[in-house]
């Protein structure tokens, strides 16, 4: 089995200051760790799976900078054959339909019988450049698949829906699925994957390598521009406990008491 | 006169809340635009959910046909790219949910609409659509244009807009023929495969103690089992303890878990991603702890520490398990 696995190389922001720079429209990302996206982390350890089972090989491949090649050495280390990286500065600024048709230029020109993405980007969270990315290449999707089994020209999907319900489907190869987190369980790079992957190539494709214009990738190419970024508005007014470790957990539980609950 | 969609969403029977939310905010932007709000619904059988949804909106089209029953993409997506090019919509609302994930981007890329995503408000300014999202889980919003288009696709995240039961607007019910002619075929719906119930309902807890990435290490378990236990209260989770097998699955709390509204709801080490704030964000009292004082949890709690739980989790329970004896 011919497999894709497109990758994004995402700053780490859950526990990370998070500031706005000057421009409003971008967040300062030099002081940020940067590594590969948390649902493409299970997306990539799924193609290797499936590829241990079923023979083939897995490509890796992701939109930006040079600094991906991090996250790419990573997916080689961890069992992919390739890595292409679809650099250009025309690509900066492209969100997540212009992203789709920059993969799609590049992916109509391999084999492949099945296709994986990320159920979404921890970064912009669009949830929609896999499934946009299919419609361009004219195979079926099913998108936050929790489990993949295959028979014949056949892939059977779990998609998970909401409070835990899931929805079989069947479709016919080639196909594109994007994954949901929990599907597997991604393993860890050995040292040796590691050193071995550093001397891989990874292959670099720009604007004209792949046949696009300048106004169909970028900001002219997308949908959304962005006016302005800001800090989002409070639900509640959250009293924040102050004091030694001690002190704060008086304060909690005086609070459980006086409201009745220990 | 120019109509504004809402796609109703339904699964086993049931039209999903998202609907009427959409429907409540989609009546604001009809009125502002002078444009008739038009609910869609399709499915088999589905004249209950047509009467229903005729309290909401001006008109309610029905697309009537046994194989748009479950949700199958494909299918849907022929029925709606067609309707949409006839009808021309000034915008499509869906929710974004498993329904509106897996249907919006390749709908409205194969009528080459733009389409946003994901969005937790919407207004038209002049002709310009303009939107706002969040994103880095939940730490900044952002305000986007949207390239201008005679019609928008737009996924409105759930639980965004309240529900408002007004006046019932009697819109008109008018049945279409279903354009499917040829046989789906790509992609087939199987069968609904139902969660397994879980040992404890935790819907049903006063008090929880959610417990979320922050806690680093399965090590830490026992320590915390060892809080909620000493509270009295049940032991639930984000979705990354669930996918690391650390808890079973029937005590994630979110979109994709349960909703609970317990009495009391101490979320130690979650950040705080909408899908998890939606399922627990209407308890009675939220306590956060968390490191991180910009982390999205502290916008729907009423008490927060900032703080490094290892040092808070310990102290707490011994304060508790004091005036836990005191008490008796
Ligand atoms: C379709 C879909 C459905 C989903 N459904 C759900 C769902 O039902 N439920 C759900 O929860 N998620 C769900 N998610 C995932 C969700 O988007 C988030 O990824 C997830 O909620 C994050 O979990 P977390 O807060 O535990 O982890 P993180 O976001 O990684 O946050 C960890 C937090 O711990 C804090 N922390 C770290 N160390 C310490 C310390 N020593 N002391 C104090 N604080 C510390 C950090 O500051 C950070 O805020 C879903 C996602 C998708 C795409």
């Amino acid at each position: 089995m011919e497999i894709i696995v497109c990758i994004k190389h995402v700053p780490e922001t859950a526990e990370a200051d998070i500031t706005i720079d000057e421009s409003g429209k971008r967040i300062e990302v030099e002081d940020l760790v940067f590594d590969i996206n948390e649902w493409d982390d299970y997306a990539l350890e799924e193609a290797v799976q499936l590829k241990e089972k079923l023979g083939g090989s897995v490509t890796a491949m992701t939109v930006g900078s040079e600094e991906g090649d991090s996250t790419l050495r990573k997916c080689l280390a961890r069992g992919a054959d390739r890595a292409i990286r679809l650099t250009d500065k025309a690509f900066e600024g492209s969100d997540g339909y212009a992203t789709a048709k920059i993969l799609h230029r590049a992916i109509k020109e391999l084999p492949y019988d099945l296709i994986l993405t990320g159920a979404q980007a921890g970064d912009d969270g669009y949830a929609q450049v896999g499934v946009t990315l299919a419609e361009l290449l004219g195979v079926p999707h099913a998108t936050m698949v929790k489990k993949v089994e295959f028979s014949g020209d056949q892939a059977r999907v779990n998609r998970e829906l909401e409070g835990g319900l899931e929805a079989v489907i069947e479709m016919k190869l080639p196909a594109l699925i994007t994954i949901q987190t929990g599907i597997n369980e991604p393993r860890y790079v050995s040292i040796m994957g590691i050193r071995k992957a550093k001397s891989k190539e990874i292959k670099v494709l720009g604007l004209k390598e792949l046949g696009l214009k300048e106004d169909e990738v970028g900001k002219a190419g997308s949908w959304m521009t962005v006016e302005r970024m800001f800090v989002p508005p409070v639900e509640k007014e959250v009293e924040i406990l102050e004091g030694t470790s001690d002190e704060v957990t008086t304060k909690i539980t005086d609070i459980l008491r006086a409201k009745g609950l220990i | 006169m120019t109509e504004l969609f809402v796609l109703a969403e339904h699964r086993q029977g049931e039209i999903r809340d998202v609907t009427f939310e959409l429907l409540t905010k989609g009546k604001e932007l009809a009125k502002k635009t002078s444009t008739d709000l038009t609910a869609i619904v399709l499915g088999h059988n589905a004249g209950n959910h047509a009467k229903r949804l005729a309290d909401h909106a001006k008109r309610v089209l029905v697309i009537e046909d046994p194989r748009l029953e479950n949700f199958n993409s494909e299918a849907y997506q022929m029925v709606l790219s067609q309707l949409i090019s006839q009808r021309k919509p000034s915008l499509t609302l869906m929710g974004h949910t498993a329904f509106g994930v897996d249907l919006a981007p390749s709908l409205a890329t194969e009528l080459n609409l733009p389409l946003a995503t994901d969005c937790v408000d919407l207004d038209f300014e002049g002709e310009t659509l303009t939107v706002i999202r969040q994103v880095y889980g939940g730490k900044v919003n952002v305000k986007a244009r949207v390239r201008k288009s005679e019609g928008y696709i737009v996924t409105i995240r759930p639980a965004t807009f309240e529900t408002e039961e007004g006046t019932p607007l009697g819109g008109k019910i008018v049945t279409i023929e279903s354009p499917l002619s040829e046989d789906i075929e790509y992609k087939r719906f199987i069968e609904y495969v139902q969660p397994p119930a879980g040992e404890v309902d935790i819907t049903a807890a006063d008090s929880l103690i959610g417990i979320g990435r922050g806690i680093k290490d399965a090590d830490n378990m026992p320590m915390m089992e060892e809080l909620a236990a000493t509270l009295g209260g049940v032991l639930v989770c984000s979705r990354p303890i669930v996918d690391k097998e650390w808890l079973p699955a029937d005590r994630q709390v979110g979109t994709s878990g349960k909703t609970v509204k317990p009495k009391l709801y101490i979320a130690v080490g979650i950040s705080g991603a909408f899908q998890h704030l939606t399922g627990m964000k209407n308890s009675d009292l939220i306590i956060a702890i968390n490191k991180d004082p910009k982390a999205p949890i502290f916008r729907v709690a009423d008490y927060g520490v900032v703080e490094d739980l290892f040092k808070i989790v310990p102290s707490l329970k011994s304060k508790i398990s004091e005036a836990r004896e005191a008490h008796t």
